[in-house]
């Protein structure tokens, strides 16, 4: 049972004033300041004035920054399905494997996961490029058609599969992917597998099953692994600007020039807090779904 | 004499999906998915030429270039020695967030618990401006300080995101404690703090060093946050690796990353070692039913 703090006063200040004094001091003052900035507006070069101003909310409600919030919503609902649809299987064969084997497989997904991002984007890049691994892999494929047909396919034209949206997606699957396997097989371990038994042996196909048996069952932890996947999606930085191309800017993107570059710390800080609204938001639907779920099982 | 009864291949069980082949093929070319690219980093970091696609020879000429390369070894000395502070300070005030949390009830709880889960939600741009925002109007660091007193700001915000992610493995290892092993050192004579730093924090140890490497890992794999903070003295590896990403595609960057993947390989294969392959599994592989 927990102690009352009254009991051990000196114990329990000691021990929150630290933690406390941080988050406070390193992290609440730090966004607090960000919020209040999101109100104001540039005064000269260097100065912000808090004059409690909405006008850079409505700015990024104009049409040309409101597409960029829909966009990045595409993208990182897309990149969330694309982990589901892959990460589904990898984690049902997780926690079906023998125990002996498990760890290993989970560590096969974590291995890429403790890797330095940049790194891993980095080495998208050798892949994707004009003259990178699957264009040249096409190409010999192309030319070695060619030599037999007498040259029927005629000049090889590269894929282009870097600085677009395509690469964008791909290497957002290729870093979320393990955020979204990971929560599933927790989901998934815990299912009581008499029930799966049960439903195979009265009839029901592996697919049936999956979907009346599986999903409702694990519906919370599919839901928290969707969320998981989707915010990291949402607000990244590194992987659109490095993949992407003129037109795949993310939200990140826009907030990282506004601060850099333009110079406009107020927009910039209202589109941060828009991304931060956006987040809570998405934790709240899944709270209220999660809770549904269990009233459903109680 | 007795035939030995050859073993029959029995057909899968029903649940047994790593032994079908549909399973079987999804699970290898996910594989080749996350591990393709990574591997060919690696084996284009041996390659005698400057292409990064085509394979000429060994060599291991790329790696002398990089270890050579005043900046990049500059820059990674600064990464390591912001993980180490960043990890020391964030254990400690993790730590510290954990038990005072898991020992007392007290009025805001609930707040100081759901701000504590904060860092670890918001997205990381939005911390990165306000570390931004923060240090250039706040707290200005000095410019020009001594190494490594002039990597502060960044060690301060990596503390910032990482000892919410040690208060979490903290407590989870905290819930598996019996209380009154405490009680009993306290009756035994013990004041507070010593059953504390006697009793519990042993317990816990296990917590600490997986904490400790997270964090570690955390810091060092931290590119956004720390990009927003640097200055031009205080490149760290990362921010370093960008800039020559950003110039173009050299086998040095491979050498380079090639190294910090073995780094963060061989911290992975030692967290697990302190925690046993059970950490994997979350204790629920093993468990009978």
């Amino acid at each position: 049972m927990e102690q009352s703090w009254r009991q051990a006063k000196g114990l329990f200040l000691t021990l929150l004033s630290a933690p406390l004094f941080w988050l406070v001091v390193f992290f609440i003052a730090p966004l607090s300041i960000v919020w209040l900035y999101s109100f104001g507006q540039n005064d000269g070069l260097v100065d912000i004035a808090f004059t409690g101003t909405w006008s850079n909310y409505a700015h990024a409600f104009s049409p040309l920054y409101l597409n960029i919030f829909v966009k990045s919503f595409w993208i990182a609902g897309l990149t969330t399905f694309l982990c589901l649809v892959i990460g589904f299987p990898v984690a049902l064969a997780i926690t079906f494997a023998s125990d002996k084997l498990k760890p290993w497989l989970l560590l096969l997904v974590m291995l890429p996961f403790m890797t330095n991002l940049l790194i891993r984007t980095y080495a998208l890049i050798a892949v994707l490029r004009t003259k990178g691994l699957i264009n040249m892999g096409l190409e010999m494929v192309h030319n070695s058609v060619n030599g037999m047909t007498g040259g029927a396919l005629g000049v090889f034209e590269p894929l282009a599969l870097l600085n677009n949206n395509f690469a964008v997606v791909f290497g957002l699957v290729f870093v979320n992917l393990p955020f979204m396997i990971l929560p599933l097989y927790s989901a998934l371990d815990r299912l009581d597998k008499s029930l799966l038994e049960a439903s195979l042996d009265l009839g029901a196909g592996h697919i049936r099953t999956l979907f009346n048996v599986v999903i409702p069952m694990a519906g919370a932890g599919i839901a928290s692994g969707i969320l998981i996947t989707f915010i990291p999606a949402l607000g990244s930085y590194l992987t659109p600007d490095l993949l992407g191309g003129p037109d795949s800017q993310m939200i990140a993107n826009v907030i990282e020039s506004q601060f850099k570059r333009a110079n406009n710390w107020p927009f910039g800080a209202a589109l941060s807090f828009l991304l931060v609204y956006l987040t809570f938001i998405a934790i709240a639907v899944q709270g209220v779904l999660e809770a549904r779920a269990r009233k459903r099982v109680a | 004499m007795t035939t030995a009864i050859k073993p029959r291949k029995m057909p899968p069980a029903p649940l047994e999906y790593l032994r079908r082949w549909p399973i079987q093929a999804w699970l290898i070319g996910v594989t080749i998915f996350l591990y393709g690219p990574l591997l060919t980093l690696m084996v284009f970091s041996f390659n005698d030429s400057r292409s990064t696609t085509i394979w000429k020879g060994f060599t291991l000429k790329y790696y002398q270039k990089a270890l050579t390369n005043e900046s990049l070894i500059t820059a990674f000395g600064n990464s390591l020695t912001i993980a180490l502070c960043s990890t020391i300070l964030s254990v400690i005030v993790g730590a510290m967030a954990a038990i005072v949390l898991w020992r007392f009830r007290f009025g805001g709880k609930t707040l100081f618990d759901g701000a504590l889960a904060v860092p670890i939600v918001v997205p990381e741009i939005c911390m990165g401006v306000g570390m931004l925002v923060f240090f250039a109007k706040v707290l200005p660091w000095p410019q020009g300080l001594p190494w490594p007193l002039n990597l502060g700001a960044i060690i301060i915000a990596h503390v910032s995101f990482s000892f919410p992610f040690v208060a979490v493995v903290v407590r989870a290892r905290l819930a598996s404690f019996n209380r009154e092993l405490e009680e009993a050192a306290k009756d035994l004579g013990a004041s507070d703090f010593r059953a504390l730093m006697d009793v519990v924090i042993p317990h816990i140890k296990p917590s600490l060093i997986a904490g400790a490497l997270l964090a570690f890992t955390l810091s060092l794999d931290d590119f956004v946050i720390t990009f927003f903070t640097a200055g031009p003295d205080t490149v760290t590896f990362p921010v370093k690796v960008y800039s020559m990403v950003r110039f173009s595609v050299t086998p040095e960057v491979n050498a380079a990353s090639t190294i910090l993947i073995v780094v963060t390989v061989l911290l992975t294969f030692l967290a697990l070692k302190f925690q046993g392959s059970d950490a994997l599994t979350a204790g629920h592989g093993t468990e009978k039913k």
